[in-house]
């Protein structure tokens, strides 16, 4: 199965109640599957970071199996607004 | 039990010295890396050697010489911190360290950052925890006093 960053992009969207998804397919720069993803989520609203990661995680654990290199960024909504005002 | 021969064989034809972890300027610790060879259970090892030193780093490449660019991120920003005595594991040099570590921290990818036995996290969690002065107050909590904690206090 080839992993698309639209495939993870939904399944963030789905499982985390994503209001906004971002997948950056960094494959080009390494040389097997990479994705960047910034994920903002009600969800993650009083979790710690490492908390919110595992949640990311989990959500992706069989993606995550065939992808090489993974970064993410997780935001709650209200954080996402400041992000963006700065 | 394969395993356990194959690791055991490995060590024995490139000798120990490939697989002692290394102290950030490259040298490695002295004491035998023992758990990494002789031992058939090496989940049981890692809870171990998280616990041995007050920062451990699992990463590509050692900290004098980063393979990758999520494990420089990594010793970068440790440096910046003037944290520059830890523990630091390649696994590179050891595929069932790599795939170990995954297992035992539940955390698809290296680098794997933890403090007093416990994981924190990988690059992104490092890099936002410094960037927000978590990082800072989690090394004072290990007793360390970050650098940048330092040069903040000389400049007030």
């Amino acid at each position: 199965m080839a992993i698309t960053a639209d495939h993870i992009k939904d399944k963030l969207t789905k499982e985390l109640a994503a209001v906004h998804v971002d997948v950056e397919d960094t494959s080009q720069n390494r040389c097997a599957a990479s994705f960047k993803v910034l994920v903002v989520s009600p969800q993650f609203e009083g979790k710690q970071l490492l908390q919110r990661h595992r949640m990311v995680n989990t959500c992706l654990a069989d993606e995550l199996k065939e992808i090489h290199a993974f970064e993410q960024k997780t935001f709650t909504p209200e954080q996402w607004e400041k992000q963006k005002a700065q | 039990m394969n395993t356990f021969i194959k690791i055991t064989a490995r060590c024995l034809r490139s000798g120990a010295q490939a697989y002692l972890p290394r102290q950030a300027d490259g040298r490695a610790w002295s004491a035998p890396a023992r758990f990494l060879c002789a031992s058939a259970d090496p989940t049981k090892d890692l809870g171990e050697i998280v616990k041995k030193d007050k920062v451990v780093v699992f990463m590509k490449g050692t900290p004098a010489q980063p393979m990758c660019g999520f494990s420089n991120a990594v010793v970068q920003i440790l440096r910046m911190h003037g944290v520059d005595q830890y523990a630091a594991y390649n696994v590179l040099e050891d595929q069932d360290l790599r795939q170990g570590v995954k297992d035992f921290s539940n955390w698809p990818t290296i680098p794997q950052v933890y403090f007093n036995g416990e994981f924190v996290g990988g690059c992104d969690i490092l890099l936002q925890m410094h960037q927000n002065g978590d990082l800072v107050e989690e090394l004072q909590k290990l007793g360390i006093s970050s650098a940048l904690l330092n040069a903040e206090k000389e400049s007030k």
